[in-house]
């Protein structure tokens, strides 16, 4: 009655198909169909409607880096926007004096920029999303959860031992990133493991004590510093996107990109590990490894991010809390969808930091904080019931 | 099907290994605790546990608080592993099956739980294909469902009657509907057996006769065996084939329901005096809690 061991990839069909007596009542329902597409209308994500929602979400995206690439200091106008970025793209050079610091201004300070801020801003979105459904926990983010300030910790120590800005030591900077941020998730990971899952009052305690321990050493690093490094330090802290040269801007974003697609192909897993470890276990998840990469990307991710744009905190939280609710829970649209949104959320973000208080600028980290924080509030007092 | 009633009364002797083919688990000499053995808080949550599940029976595991039933089910469900003694799963040993292989023969049903995310219902029933997913080098881990996954789920969740919930949030439901949810997840996955874990604790009664009843059909239909984790011993009575009844980590009987559920088990078990009679339907035992008269005689 029992067949031969079965391969993982190609199990035995008396494994997995039904057993011979349920071949009738299938019949049945082909002959008179239960209607599976009607019973699973609008229940379930099609990749129908993840292509249209992922292509409007795609469309605003460029809109709105059009609008940010116009607003500023100085108002470039979209036909020269278009005719400029065409003349890099092709190599014709520009005529005029006056279109030739435009051109700069547009090229070498606002392009880099708003590019930074939507990467960022998706790394941010993601990383949330990813955190969110391994810890089961709808308000893990990782600048509440004391990830992003381990990395900041790791980037301190590296800029106090005298790691300069040419481009090698730009690129140990997110290393040292890493290592911070992996610190914070290994504190949080061990907490996770000796809790079957983490409360939620105990995730928030968690990232209070990290956040306190690592800012109290990044502010005794500061403090030992020259004045003039620490002000520049203490800048960087709350969050600012001034954007490297191209050669490190394209460096970062590639290693980003490798990093999101990395954690795009944990989707699947991710919804299941969303209903719980056990579950996802008797799903046959090998949920330790399936952790442990997760959190490596994350920590990944987060360090590169916070090692060049500082502490910009609860993009991890708001977005994709706000997208959830908007496309519903599966992960395969989620992840991406809140990406695009996260991107968007701080490149506008970012724009009104640099334009509302001409001239002085304020940190964008000081606009996400106040977008988020009482949204923060909110979820945990009016909206207790669904945190659980 | 054959199924093998009362062959064991009392657990501790070895059945004859010619059994084997009926035989969904095969548990010999397990020993179980939670962190270290021999640390200080490792006290044995299982000890010398050896019981068989027959194939297309219903089982119900019974026992008082603490005794180590839902221990015992996440054994038979590889999500915990033995320190000692080996379980077989059809004849083959669990500890060599990855967890992947597992899934496709074994369905497990947590106790009930709140759900923090806003899936679907029909969202969470196609959950169980995930161990039967389509997987190329280019789907980016998205494996979208097909046609098969779809009518595996549609059954699933007309069997549990749950399909006009289909678009309803699991967030919102009752915890009965929540429960039907994750019982239907578990059938979806098309297994050969089926581990449930209180699944009758938050249901009112008609949704537990419902269940129970469904069970049945399906253990009379595909020949699924179930394995039932309760508190009900009048559900373990009257539902389940055979029932083993532990008490503190050890198989303390376990027979057919007119053989485990006597007032001396019961008393031994639980240590109080109930009464027992014959349903008046099927004449299985009937255990009823003492009087308020009788209470004081204990």
């Amino acid at each position: 009655m029992m067949p031969s061991a079965g391969h993982p990839t190609s199990p035995s069909p008396a494994l997995t198909s039904p057993s011979p007596t349920l071949t009738p009542h299938l019949t049945q329902s082909a002959a008179n169909p239960i209607g599976t597409d009607r019973l699973f209308q609008g229940a379930i994500l099609t990749r129908s409607r993840w292509c249209a929602v992922m292509a409007v979400l795609l469309l605003l995206s460029v809109m709105l880096v059009m609008l940010c690439l116009q607003l500023g200091t100085q108002y470039i106008g979209m036909g020269q926007i278009v005719g400029l970025l065409s003349s890099a793209l092709f190599g014709t050079a520009s005529e005029s004096d006056a279109l030739r610091t435009t051109g700069v201004i547009l090229l070498q300070v606002r392009l880099p920029r708003v590019f930074l801020g939507f990467l960022v801003g998706s790394c941010l979105a993601a990383v949330g999303v990813a955190l969110q459904a391994l810890l089961r926990n709808p308000l893990a983010d990782p600048y509440v959860l004391g990830v992003s300030s381990g990395a900041a910790l790791g980037v301190a120590v590296a800029v106090l031992f005298g790691i300069g800005t040419t481009v090698l030591a730009l690129s140990l900077l997110p290393v040292c990133g890493f290592s911070g941020s992996l610190v914070a998730l290994l504190v949080i990971y061990r907490m996770a493991a000796s809790y079957d899952r983490l409360p939620i009052h105990s995730v928030l305690l968690a990232g209070v004590i990290l956040n306190a321990i690592f800012s109290a050493l990044i502010m005794f690093i500061t403090s030992i510093m020259e004045p003039n490094r620490s002000f520049g330090m203490m800048a960087w802290l709350m969050g600012s996107l001034t954007a490297p040269g191209y050669p490190v801007l394209s460096a970062l974003s590639a290693y980003l990109l490798v990093g999101l697609v990395l954690l795009l192909k944990q989707v699947r897993v991710l919804n299941v590990l969303a209903l719980g470890e056990e579950p996802a276990r008797s799903l046959g998840i090998n949920t330790e490894r399936t952790k442990r990469v997760i959190f490596l990307l994350s920590a990944l991710i987060t360090g590169a991010v916070v090692s060049f744009s500082g502490m910009i905190g609860f993009i991890g939280m708001i977005i994709p809390h706000a997208v959830r609710l908007v496309v519903g829970a599966d992960h395969r649209l989620l992840l991406p969808a809140s990406a695009l949104v996260g991107g968007m959320f701080l490149m506008v973000a970012d724009t009104m930091a640099r334009t509302l208080f001409v001239p002085s600028e304020v940190p964008v980290g000081v606009i996400t904080a106040l977008a988020g924080g009482p949204f923060f509030v909110y979820l945990l007092v009016w909206r207790k019931d669904r945190l659980a | 099907m054959n199924r093998h009633h009362g062959e064991e009364t009392r657990l501790g002797h070895h059945v004859s290994a010619s059994m084997g083919a009926d035989r969904a688990y095969d548990l010999r000499g397990l020993y179980f605790c939670y962190g270290r053995p021999g640390a200080l808080d490792g006290r044995w949550v299982l000890q010398d546990v050896t019981l068989q599940v027959q194939a297309g029976e219903i089982l119900g595991i019974v026992g008082p608080n603490g005794s180590g039933k839902t221990s015992l089910l996440k054994l038979l469900a590889k999500l915990a592993v033995p320190q000692t003694g080996d379980i077989t799963l059809f004849g083959r040993s669990l500890a060599v099956l990855s967890q992947e292989e597992t899934a496709h023969t074994v369905a497990f049903v947590p106790q009930e739980q709140a759900q923090l995310f806003p899936f679907t219902v029909a969202e969470t029933v196609l959950m169980g294909r995930f161990p039967h997913r389509q997987r190329s080098r280019w789907s980016l881990g998205f494996g979208w469902e097909d046609q098969d996954d779809c009518r595996a789920a549609a059954q699933a969740m007309e069997t549990m009657d749950i399909a006009h919930l289909a678009a309803r949030l699991v967030t919102d439901l009752s915890g009965g509907e929540r429960q039907r949810t994750m019982i239907a997840r578990a059938l979806a996955q098309m297994p050969r057996l089926l581990l449930l874990d209180e699944p009758t604790a938050f249901l009112d009664l008609q949704h537990q006769i419902d269940i129970c009843s469904v069970l049945r059909r399906l253990r009379d239909e595909r020949g699924l065996t179930v394995v039932i984790v309760s508190h009900d011993l009048n559900l373990a009575s009257q539902y389940c084939d055979r029932v083993a009844m532990l008490k503190d980590g050890r198989v303390a009987a376990m027979g057919t329901s007119p053989e485990v559920m006597s007032v001396e088990i019961l008393r031994e078990v639980y240590g109080c005096n109930v009464l027992i009679d014959a349903h008046p339907e099927s004449g299985l035992p009937r255990i009823t809690l003492p009087g308020p008269s009788l209470l004081l005689h204990v």
